[in-house]
Formats: C-alpha cells, sequence, structure tokens
C-alpha cells in the first residue's frame, strides 16, 4: 500500500512509489476521465466491472464535442465543465463555446500525463504478461509541472467518482455505515484512497 | 476603458467578429455597463478538499497562506466567496482557471 507522495529534497522531485495494482488502479480511472472528456463513443458496456461503468456516460450527442453552448447532460461532465453565469443564459453560451473546448483538452491532458507517467515508471501496458505483481513496484518521480498534472486531475476522479457516487456534504457517517456487501463500497474506499493521496500531494508541493 | 469591445465574445483568444456596419459610439454604448468590476466566486463542494483549495488559492493567485485560507473557510463556512475580482475578461480567465483545478467557479457583476 502506497504511503503517498512526499518531497525528493536533494532533486526536488516528488516521488511515490505505487504496488501494480494501484497503478493499474490509477491508469484506469486516468483513462476513463480521458474517454469522458474526449466524448468518444461508448463502448459497449458489457463488463460486470463495477468500476468500469463508474464513469460511464452512455453516449453523447457528438454536436457537444466542441463549440458546445449547452451544458452537458451528464452530471459528470457537467460538474467538470461547469455553467460559468449562472443567471445569464447568453453569456453562460458564449463563455461553454469559447471555452469547453480547452477546458476539456487541459483536463484530458492532465489525465494522459498521469497514465505516460505510469508508463514510463515502468506499468506494463494493460493485458501484457507479467512474471510477479507482487513484486512489481511502480515508482513516479514527478517535475512540479507534471505534479500539479497529477494533482488536477485527482480532484476530476474525486468530482466524478463523488458525483456517480451522490457524495454529499457531511454524509461521512452514511458511508460508513454500508452494509459490507454494498456495491458502493469498493468505489467510496477509492473516492477516499484518492483524497489521500491528495492530501500528500498538496504536502509535497507546499514544502 | 475601451477594452470590452469584446463584451460578448467571451475570451480574448477568441476569435473577434466585428460586424462592419456597427459604428464605434454604436459600440461604446455597452462599456459603462461592462466596465464596471466583475468578481469570481467559488461555491462550496462537498468533494474538494480544504487542503486543496487553499492550495489552489495560494497557487493560481499568489494570496498568502493566511488570505487564501480565509478565503477557503468562507466557501467551507457560507457556502461561497468572491475571491478575485477585475474585469470580466480576467474573470473569465480566472473561472476557467478555477474549472481546470475542479473547483466550481461563477462569474457576476460586482455589486
Amino acid at each position: 500500500m502506497t504511503t503517498g507522495f512526499a518531497l525528493h529534497r536533494r532533486s526536488r522531485l516528488i516521488i511515490a512509489n505505487f504496488s501494480a495494482f494501484e497503478a493499474d488502479l490509477l491508469r484506469s480511472l486516468a483513462g476513463q476521465l480521458v474517454e469522458l472528456l474526449r466524448d468518444e463513443q461508448a463502448r459497449p458496456d458489457e463488463s460486470e466491472d463495477p468500476l468500469e461503468a463508474l464513469f460511464n456516460s452512455g453516449g453523447l450527442d457528438a454536436s457537444e464535442f466542441t463549440g458546445s453552448q449547452v451544458a452537458p447532460d451528464d452530471p459528470v461532465l457537467a460538474r467538470l465543465l461547469p455553467n460559468a453565469y449562472p443567471d445569464d443564459p447568453e453569456a453562460a453560451a458564449d463563455f461553454r463555446r469559447f471555452t469547453e473546448s480547452s477546458l476539456r483538452d487541459s483536463k484530458a491532458g492532465a489525465a494522459e500525463a498521469v497514465i505516460t507517467t505510469l508508463a514510463d515508471a515502468g506499468l506494463p501496458p494493460i493485458g501484457e504478461e507479467r512474471p510477479s505483481d507482487a513484486a512489481l513496484m511502480i515508482d513516479v518521480e514527478l517535475d512540479l509541472p507534471t505534479a500539479m498534472m497529477w494533482l488536477k486531475s485527482f480532484a476530476d476522479m474525486r468530482l466524478a467518482l463523488a458525483t456517480r457516487l451522490d457524495v454529499a456534504e457531511g454524509d461521512e457517517e452514511f458511508w460508513a455505515s454500508l452494509p459490507e456487501e454494498d456495491p458502493r463500497n469498493p468505489a467510496y474506499e477509492i473516492y477516499q484512497w484518492l483524497g489521500y493521496l491528495q492530501e500528500t500531494l498538496v504536502e509535497a508541493l507546499s514544502r | 476603458m475601451r477594452c470590452c469591445v469584446c463584451h460578448h465574445v467571451g475570451v480574448s483568444s477568441a476569435p473577434l467578429v466585428v460586424e462592419p456596419d456597427v459604428l464605434p459610439d454604436e459600440i461604446t454604448e455597452d462599456v459603462p455597463l461592462a466596465a464596471l468590476p466583475w468578481v469570481t466566486i467559488v461555491w462550496n463542494d462537498p468533494v474538494n478538499l480544504m487542503s486543496y483549495v487553499t492550495f489552489v488559492f495560494r497557487n493560481y493567485f499568489g494570496y498568502p497562506k493566511k488570505k487564501a485560507k480565509k478565503l477557503m473557510l468562507e466557501v467551507h463556512n457560507d457556502g461561497k466567496s468572491v475571491v478575485s475580482s477585475g474585469s470580466r475578461e480576467e474573470m473569465e480567465r480566472d473561472v476557467q482557471a478555477m474549472h481546470e483545478y475542479g473547483l466550481w467557479a461563477t462569474m457576476e457583476r460586482s455589486e
């Protein structure tokens, strides 16, 4: 289990060690964000993996890809790409038309940076045979610009999960009291784990 | 200040289409309103960590730690906080930056 991020004093790089399982999980979450933001055709959802379905928006109209003037229907996208002018529909549409695609690019780019870092650190491509996962550790080293992208992407992953799970202010007790077999538990645990990672990254960046 | 011809255009990088038949003094009719200062508001959400929000205010706006924390606590306790003010263009930049960080930000005319 990773202990999160720390600043390596001599190199000034931010470092973290992930198990192969953790690195796989981060890559999967980042990949789903990219897919959602790039608005690709939704893949046929044959997977039983609840994680796979978490971010799935179920196929959006292609006209929303660029230059859209209307807020996305999908609640996760609506939260990631908020309305800048809640009381002025005309200004909101203009703002969205000129900024939404660059916002999508910046968020997808941050998620792609996470994927690239993990691959560079030795995480084998999906489906590739691995000698022994148990021993495989993925050590990442982030320079400042890359660390900022990881930081932003953690925020997006948490927003996406929280929106799907319907996380609300002060509902910690509700989540703590869920029966063990509740299907939302794994996703909520990941949501909290990402919060832990983000917290350690903020600390490392503040040193 | 006549910088606000782009009143309806959104951001500076956007293509500015000038209607050829609009005379300069017709355009200036928009100026008094558009020249008013605008504000960026960050709203509370149940997701973003207090430490993260404080970090964003320090990092993006360059606010000292104390001010960043005060604004974060306003967001957390009052549900929202005015985090910056300026021209409409500047606020659109700030709002988009907040959205890049995953904060829920809107803008409006300052009262």
